[in-house]
């Protein structure tokens, strides 16, 4: 039995049926396969690849596509490809981009319209992508990250077709993490790094004694249906020890965290604490955090014609709260500091966002960490907002 | 009433434009009717919807006609830039699109068998006044009802003879006041809360809906309470940018809340611990 | 026709004021009544009386170089006209151009000011009320600057 304190904490009936029997071996050697039963059944596959210094998501062609033998070093305003001393095809942590580039795109053309005599008509544009997707590689922190825009743009008073569309034919294939970057802390906001559930298949990747395999198990039924269409055998109790201990290095690994206690009232009632100037001398309002966020959702919305005027477009593009026109109104921004903006992300983050859909907004991935040019931490903000609070001090 | 948002939100349908007629020297009132067959539309006083010239953009813009007369949607734009400036141009017969209604609308309902308050700034007269077209045709249902208008100049002022026609209506009273009086004014000078001490307030069976610049809602909002209201019997309507109407945009937040699916009508006790940030 | 003692009494300016007091502005007050287009003050001229409108409207005015007068404020039933009389230099800072047929209790001010002189109690008693009067139109005098309707 797998121990449950590596699990994400959220119970369904699918941890119920985490069980060993559920549990099998897949070789390194059989990702091959998986990744040709998955084209067969007609989805794009995406997943990890090295490009520009990163590993981003892209096309997977095959497995030599897969970052093999490459791992990241992360910190406040650092990202760092390294060399592993092993050939590991999932030895890193995250990258800059997230689920979110296919699942909510940053650039959807809504409608196109033509004029017809004085009115228009809308045409209606297919809001599908023209293949399904498969995602291989996601972790625990982006099935938490999908879950929450699962809640904003569907299950809330209206629902996104476009993400709508994309999410319920995506199959997902999650491979819990064996190590975590120093800018992790999926372990305090109860996302990770283990995974249970919301994916259809979930791997752990073993480099032990008995060879490069990966521990699999499915998460629902079209990924229990995959499974039959590769040649796995069964696992063993070392095998699902080997698994559970790589979660556990993960997790002990973690050196940052959130104290989540009573967070939405703490930045709730610091609203002018000194702070968020201190924070502001800093910020560039690059927007560089809200696209990194796998949680992240804003988009704008632009409306162009061409030279003639008989043809018009609607696109949404993706959108940053620190932009200084998000909030602007006639007469001016509501927002124009670059304080005020910046308070707004991490209130709207860690606070609001539970008023509005009921869970953090926060998923722990530290990709803000990592990717702020100026290495803004987010726990070390909200570490100094209970601090400050207690001692009077900025 | 449910209200009917009878296709696809994010698609704009296309209306056409019966009539526009000024009100100011940079206000009008455009009526506009659904394309032969399609289904009319019902709306809830205080809610708004997009309107989108043609290549041009869209606006939030409150719905300011009747509800009970589903055959036009009725609305009063300030022309204050390229977009409104587009939409107030345009000619009668040309396609306008409308997605919506949407929002929260006014306590039409709950403010039944109570007094209503109707406290105004400028345009802001206009998504009340179905409020007004409400009440004055279910009368017997309401007590009674007290406009409080203000505006910036009498050359501002938004419906003219029907704020005379109501001020005839029995137990109604129709205050009215401007910023700046010009020569030929014989009315009110001064801002809206001046008029409070003339109006005929019974505090404690009164429901107050305002709208208006922020400003002028705070110090109104303040001064209902200090004449007795209850916090929870004082609505404003808000406004912040607005890209999608439909809560995906993230752009119209204000603390917590969504401007275009929570509000725009609010209660006051929810909105006064946020009124007094600044730059929330 | 209600007496005068009566009206001052009910007033919501003068609540809480002791009966003894309230008789000493009796003493000091009389009915008056203006026509449409009266001034019943103009700038610069000694103030020596406040008024109460009973009914009627009252515009305050300021006159600037080459525009008409601008109406700053009107003033109508219950409101309080008028405070220089108590404060130097006891001159008025507007006219006060009565535009309907207005019905004033007005209340000599200058003796008033005498007898808060005398008596401090009553001064600070009265003061009180003015400085609430003072408070209340700055506000909104200063919403009315921010033009808060006009288009930026």
């Amino acid at each position: 039995m797998v121990a449950e304190s590596v699990l994400a904490t959220r119970e369904t009936s699918w941890s119920e049926a985490v069980s060993q029997e559920v549990h099998a071996i897949l070789l390194a050697s059989e990702l091959e396969r998986l990744i040709a039963v998955l084209v067969r059944k007609g989805y794009a596959v995406v997943g990890p690849t090295v490009r520009d210094g990163a590993i981003v998501y892209d096309r997977l062609e095959s497995v030599e596509d897969l970052p093999a033998g490459w791992t990241d070093e992360q910190a406040p305003g650092h990202y760092r490809l390294k060399r592993r001393d092993d050939e590991a095809r999932f030895g890193y942590v995250v990258g800059p981009q997230s689920w979110k580039k296919y699942l909510h795109p940053a650039d959807v053309r809504l409608w196109s319209a033509e004029r017809q005599g004085g009115t228009f008509r809308i045409l209606n544009n297919e809001t599908k992508p023209k293949a399904p997707q498969a995602f291989l590689g996601v972790r625990a922190c982006e099935l938490a990250a999908i879950a929450a825009q699962d809640r904003v743009l569907l299950e809330d008073k209206y629902h996104d077709p476009i993400y709508g569309a994309r999410r319920a034919d995506a199959f997902l294939i999650a491979v819990q993490c064996t190590q975590s970057a120093a800018t992790c802390f999926c372990r305090s906001m109860e996302t990770g790094p283990g995974v249970a559930n919301g994916a259809d298949l979930v791997l752990t990747e073993l480099l032990g004694p008995k060879g490069h395999r990966f521990l699999v198990r499915p998460g629902s039924d079209r990924g229990a249906e995959v499974l039959t269409e590769v040649h796995t055998s069964s696992a063993t109790d070392a095998d699902l020890h080997e698994a559970e201990a790589g979660v556990e290095k993960a997790a002990s690994q973690q050196v940052r965290s959130i104290d989540t206690n009573g967070i939405k009232e703490l930045l709730y009632r610091n609203f002018d604490h000194p702070r968020w100037d201190n924070v502001a001398a800093r910020c560039l309002t690059c927007a560089n955090c809200t696209m990194v966020c796998p949680t992240c959702f804003c988009t704008t919305v632009e409306d162009a014609s061409d030279v003639t005027g008989d043809h018009a477009e609607r696109w949404r593009r993706w959108d940053s709260c620190f932009t200084q026109s998000f909030s602007y109104i006639h007469g001016g921004s509501v927002r124009t500091s670059s304080k005020a903006r910046y308070r707004q992300w991490m209130t709207h983050k860690l606070a609001a966002w539970i008023d509005q859909f009921g869970s953090s907004g926060c998923v722990g991935c530290g990709r803000c960490i990592t990717w702020c040019p100026v290495g803004i931490d987010i726990t070390e903000e909200v570490r100094a907002l209970r601090e400050g609070e207690s001692h009077g001090k900025p | 009433m449910a209200t009917a948002v009878t296709t696809d939100p994010m698609l704009p349908q296309p209306y056409l434009v019966q009539s526009i007629s000024k009100e100011t020297p940079d206000t009008f009132t455009l009526m506009l009717a659904p394309e032969e067959g399609a289904n009319g539309t019902s709306f809830q006083p205080g809610q708004f919807s997009m309107l989108w010239v043609f290549g041009v953009g869209e606006l939030p813009i409150s719905i300011s006609g009747n509800p009970s007369e589903h055959k036009h949607l009725v609305y009063t734009v300030r022309s204050v830039g390229q977009a409104t400036n587009a939409l107030v141009t345009q000619s009668v017969g040309a396609g306008v699109g409308v997605r919506g209604p949407f929002g929260t609308g006014w306590p039409v309902d709950a403010a039944r068998g109570r007094d209503v308050i109707v406290v105004a700034g400028g345009i802001g007269l206009a998504p009340l006044r179905p409020v007004i077209y409400e009440v004055l045709r279910h009368r017997e249902d309401y007590g009674r009802l007290v406009v409080l208008y203000g505006a910036r100049s009498p050359h501002d002022l938004l419906y003219r003879q029907e704020l005379a026609a109501w001020a005839r209506q029995r137990e109604t009273q129709v205050l009215v006041t401007v910023d700046y009086g010009g020569m030929s004014w014989r009315g009110h000078v001064g801002v809206v809360t001046t008029l409070f001490k003339y109006a005929r307030l019974k505090p404690s069976q009164s429901v107050a809906m305002v709208c208006g610049p922020e400003i002028m809602m705070r110090f109104v909002a303040r001064e209902l309470i200090s004449h007795g209201l209850s916090r929870n019997d004082v609505y404003l309507s808000m406004e912040r940018n607005m890209k999608c109407a439909v809560g995906f945009c993230g752009h119209c937040q204000y603390g917590p809340h969504f401007i275009c699916k929570d509000g725009p009508v609010f209660p006051y006790e929810q909105m006064r611990p946020l009124l007094e940030k600044y730059e929330l | 026709m209600e007496s005068l003692e009566r009206i001052i009494a009910e007033h919501p300016f003068f609540a809480g004021l002791e009966s003894y007091y309230t008789g000493l502005l009796v003493g000091c007050a009389a009915n008056v009544r203006f026509h449409p287009g009266t001034y019943i003050f103009k700038e610069g001229e000694e103030a020596n009386e406040f008024y109460l409108i009973r009914s009627g409207k009252v515009a305050l005015e300021l006159f600037a170089p080459q525009h008409k007068p601008i109406v700053v404020e009107t003033l109508e039933d219950g409101d309080i006209l008028g405070w220089s009389w108590l404060l130097p230099p006891y001159l008025w800072k507007f006219h006060a151009h009565a535009t309907q047929d207005t019905r004033a209790i007005s209340l000599d001010g200058k003796c008033l000011r005498a007898k808060c002189e005398q008596n401090h109690d009553l001064g600070y008693e009265v003061l009180k009320r003015f400085a609430q009067i003072m408070e209340r139109r700055l506000e909104a005098t200063r919403m009315q600057l921010l033009d808060v309707y006009a288009v930026r």
